[in-house]
């Protein structure tokens, strides 16, 4: 299970990427970040974002309009 | 080799780029629809890792004003079309300079910002600065302009030409916006 949930839900870039920054802070190294945003964009964002930052992008899927991203906090 | 032809050649010669990346932005402009891309780039660059640093001149300069008041015009920008009853509209050159419809136009690109979940430039500001992003006011625009760095938020530097060039030569995403 993720340790921190981020509800990015109908907001626009960049404001995904840079809350999830601020959220990733919170996780402990090696822990899961959840974050569910509606920005269709935010699919490529969370993976150049994850190869940028060697965070590491477990997974996203969408349902219903609202993509779930899991992000590992590799980086320190 | 003789030591003129190593001369030159040391002159030439690629200086090593750092291994940490780095962005600088040069800020031409001060309009509500032209502050977007330096702040967005800004921010996300930061939130990436990236140090960055941004460096405000001419109209640009105004957008590190403690109270920013921005406004857009379809003067001269045939491309700014609105959504508006299912099609998009754009204005004839002429009516943007009724007074009134630069206000009318800020308004709406305003309410439009704020219904879409896009960000205000005076929340992405803060963000730069809360990601210590590095904001440089030009100081020759500054004399020109008549503006003390009092008017402006704190925490920035002032600098000219030479300052932004020391920056950028060891950048390796430079823009100019």
């Amino acid at each position: 299970m993720a340790d921190h949930t981020l509800d990015a839900k109908g907001l626009n870039c960049p404001l995904p990427i840079l809350k999830a920054r601020k959220a990733l802070k919170e996780v402990p190294a090696g822990g899961i970040l959840e974050i569910l945003a509606t920005d269709p964009g935010s699919v490529a964002d969370f993976e150049a974002f994850c190869r940028q930052t060697g965070n590491e992008l477990v997974e996203h899927s969408v349902d219903d309009d609202v993509y779930r991203f899991l992000i590992k906090h590799n980086a320190a | 080799m003789s030591s003129e032809a190593q001369v030159v050649q040391d002159a030439v010669a690629p200086v090593a780029m750092p291994e940490e990346k780095s962005m600088s932005i040069i800020v031409t402009k001060g309009s509500l629809d032209w502050a977007y891309p330096p702040f967005i780039l800004a921010t996300t660059a930061a939130a990436m890792g990236l140090p960055v640093t941004m460096f405000f001149t001419f109209y640009g300069l105004p957008l590190l004003l403690k109270k920013l008041d921005l406004q857009v015009t379809a003067a001269g920008n045939p491309a700014m079309k609105m959504p508006m009853m299912g099609m998009h509209m754009g204005l004839p050159n002429l009516l943007t300079a009724v007074p009134g419809v630069d206000a009318a136009c800020s308004v709406m690109m305003k309410n439009l910002i704020k219904k879409k979940g896009v960000a205000s430039i005076e929340d992405l500001r803060d963000m730069a600065v809360e990601a210590e992003v590095t904001m440089i006011g030009c100081q020759m625009t500054m004399d020109l302009f008549e503006y003390d760095k009092e008017d402006m938020i704190d925490g920035i530097e002032i600098g000219g030409a030479a300052t932004y060039i020391d920056v950028a030569s060891n950048a390796h995403i430079n823009l100019f916006i």
